[in-house]
């Protein structure tokens, strides 16, 4: 029975495995493989003739640097917004009491509820009269507007994690409120707030639908391939791909003990 | 150093009421224990003082100044936590050295009173590893350190012992009364160990449902209990306490003839079970139920007129459970209480 268990839960664990690394794999045999392994038939499961000229030809596009730089730009500026306001309503979710406390979390979850796609038209309109339109401000702020609910959740259960008498006890030794915050609470948190930096900013590198709709110029890498790769053969297309989910998977790598702990499941 | 006033202290969380009310007065220099069940605002009461915690009345005064408005920082007070709250981040020298550091004092004198605070608790050969390195009494001594190593005014203390196994907790006991008697520092300390209380204190206050019952030296706490619930909570084991009928002036007891402190009526005798002695005539008849032989003595459990009733007797007494003994006790160690109020009749 215990064996059996296992056996169904490592089946569950490998299908889930596949189901992520499958496409990821196939992505970067096809980028890495060139135009012949993306169109012969039948597809080769095991790489051959690996060779970077995609790449090259990849990054010999036309203003795809001005993109990135726009991209790692917006994805800066949103890490910057996410920690400046996640922070602190996460630090007051975490040990203030007032009243609407729950009601206030709920709301924070919400604001996922309402699809980027209903909310870019209106705000392309309102931003090209503010002129933000095509800015990286623009971008950065509906980008920081998708990014905050987790970092307000992700900091408020970092918070909740460092006993409340370490910083009393910092008070009574001396320090003002800020004071302890920045000598006791952020050195301790320091770890999984980078990591919610972290995942701000592949939240922003990956959007594409917002920064397509509010940008025309000054487009971030994701809005600048979906234009130009839409025309290009398959195997750029893949390797446009396979550049865009690296960095990715190795940020989230690097902090997944953090979203663990987000989304409640201990870890440690 | 300075003599710590707390004046009709009070605190509701809400519907809860944690502090009905506390008045209490520590001399400078003196070491006074806050004893009392878990639950009975003792933790409130600590943090009131230290400013972690508003009060919705009354006022604390430090060394004369009344402190009631200042935050933590400005009261010229250190506190050990119950958990400890050592810094994991800083090595036990920058611990022990925050408080000074917070108050920007000069290099020399920083290195002077942490290693004077360090050398008290004898944590000098530890001072530069981290928290997470130490053993749980050294974090304790870690806390203690940090909190004289800032010469405080008044030094507060929340269970500091409560989180160490046993055979530790008394030799830290008997180590941190020798500490804090050559600091010198005015203490406030909450335990709801009786042991620790009296075997620390200069003067113990019993905590009862948010309130003090009783200040009094340890042996006075002992002797003289102000209430039932005293009686019942210090000492080990618990006075006894009987229902008995005064009758003009006199309450008989078996043979015993005791003068009441009232005319007529019923009241509670008070006696501690180690103030009964099994005699061969006279005395009261005492039916034991269970003998528990504890080495040091012999903890007799039963009865006597129907009523529930201790006694400690020497070790060697041969005593089996269903024996029928005669007791008696000096009439002078009798602690009377009032049989409604449960409070000590006639006491000071
Ligand atoms: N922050 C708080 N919120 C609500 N109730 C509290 C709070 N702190 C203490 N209490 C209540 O006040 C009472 C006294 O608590 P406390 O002072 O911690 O007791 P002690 O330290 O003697 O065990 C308890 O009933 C406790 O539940
Ligand atoms: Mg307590």
């Amino acid at each position: 029975m215990r064996r059996l268990r296992g056996s169904a839960f490592a089946a569950g664990v490998a299908m889930l495995a596949a189901w992520t690394l499958l496409p990821i794999y196939l992505v970067a045999i096809g980028g890495f493989g060139g135009p012949d392994a993306v169109y012969r038939w039948p597809k080769s499961f095991w790489p051959e003739n690996l060779s970077l000229d995609t790449f090259r030809r990849f990054v010999a596009i036309g203003g795809i640097w001005q993109a990135t730089e726009q991209s790692v730009k917006v994805a800066l500026i949103t890490v910057v917004l996410s920690l400046a306001l996640g922070v602190p309503a996460g630090y007051a979710l975490a040990r203030l009491r007032f009243r609407g406390a729950t009601t206030y979390r709920l709301v924070i979850l919400l604001t996922r509820a309402f699809p980027v796609g209903i909310l870019a038209l209106p705000l392309a309109v309102s931003f090209a009269r503010f002129g933000l339109y095509d800015t990286a401000l623009g971008v950065a702020l509906v980008h920081t507007a998708l990014a905050l609910p987790f970092a307000v959740l992700v900091t408020a259960s970092l918070f909740v994690g460092i006993p409340r008498e370490l910083e009393e006890a910092a008070w009574v030794f001396g320090c003002t409120g800020p004071g302890a915050f920045r000598r006791i609470i952020l050195p301790l948190a320091l770890p999984g707030i980078a990591a919610t930096a972290v995942f701000s900013f592949v939240l922003s590198w990956n959007e594409v639908f917002a920064a397509a709709v509010l940008t025309l110029r000054h487009r971030t890498l994701t809005a600048f391939l979906l234009t130009v790769l839409s025309e290009s053969p398959l195997h750029i297309q893949l390797a446009g791909g396979f550049m865009l989910i690296v960095p990715s998977v190795l940020f989230i790598f690097l902090v997944r003990r953090y979203l663990f702990a987000m989304w409640g499941i201990a870890s440690r | 150093m300075a003599e710590l006033l707390i004046e009709g202290v009070a605190k509701s969380f809400g519907p809860v009421v944690a502090l009905a009310e506390a008045t209490l007065a520590i001399g400078d220099g003196e070491f006074v224990a806050l004893l009392g069940p878990s639950g009975c605002g003792k933790t409130t009461l600590l943090r009131i003082v230290a400013g972690l915690e508003e009060a919705n009345c009354g006022q604390v005064l430090i060394g004369g100044r009344d402190v009631s408005a200042l935050p933590p920082r400005a009261r010229g007070l250190a506190m050990v936590f119950q958990n400890y709250a050592v810094f994991p981040h800083m090595t036990v020298g920058e611990n022990v050295a925050f408080g000074l550091a917070m108050a920007r004092a000069p290099a020399a004198r920083i290195a002077k009173q942490v290693a004077r605070a360090a050398s008290l608790m004898q944590i000098e050969t530890l001072l530069g590893r981290y928290p997470a390195q130490l053993s749980g009494g050294q974090r304790q001594r870690v806390a203690v350190a940090r909190a004289l190593a800032v010469e405080p005014a008044v030094l507060l203390m929340d269970e500091p012992l409560s989180n160490l196994d046993a055979l530790l907790r008394l030799e830290m006991r008997a180590e941190l009364k020798a500490v804090l008697r050559e600091a010198g520092t005015t203490t406030l300390y909450v335990t709801h160990d009786q042991t620790e209380a009296m075997g620390l204190a200069d003067r113990v206050a019993v905590m009862h449902e948010g309130r003090i019952v009783q200040i009094a030296a340890p042996s006075d706490v002992y002797r003289r209990p102000a209430s039932v619930f005293v009686g019942g909570f210090v000492g080990n084991p618990p006075m006894n306490f009987l229902r008995v009928a005064a009758v003009s002036g006199e309450v008989r007891l078996g043979a015993l003839r005791l003068s009441a402190p009232m005319e007529e009526g019923g009241l509670l005798l008070g006696i501690r079970p180690e103030q009964l002695a099994v005699v061969e005539t006279g005395g009261f008849l005492f039916r034991v139920a269970v003998a528990e032989p504890l080495g040091t003595h012999l903890l007799l459990t039963g009865e006597t007129g129907g009523q529930r009733m201790r006694a400690v007797v020497p070790p060697d007494a041969t005593v089996v459970a269903g024996a029928e003994l005669l007791l008696a006790f000096d009439p002078a160690a009798i602690r009377w209480m009032d049989a409604a109020s449960g409070r000590a009749i006639g006491a000071a």
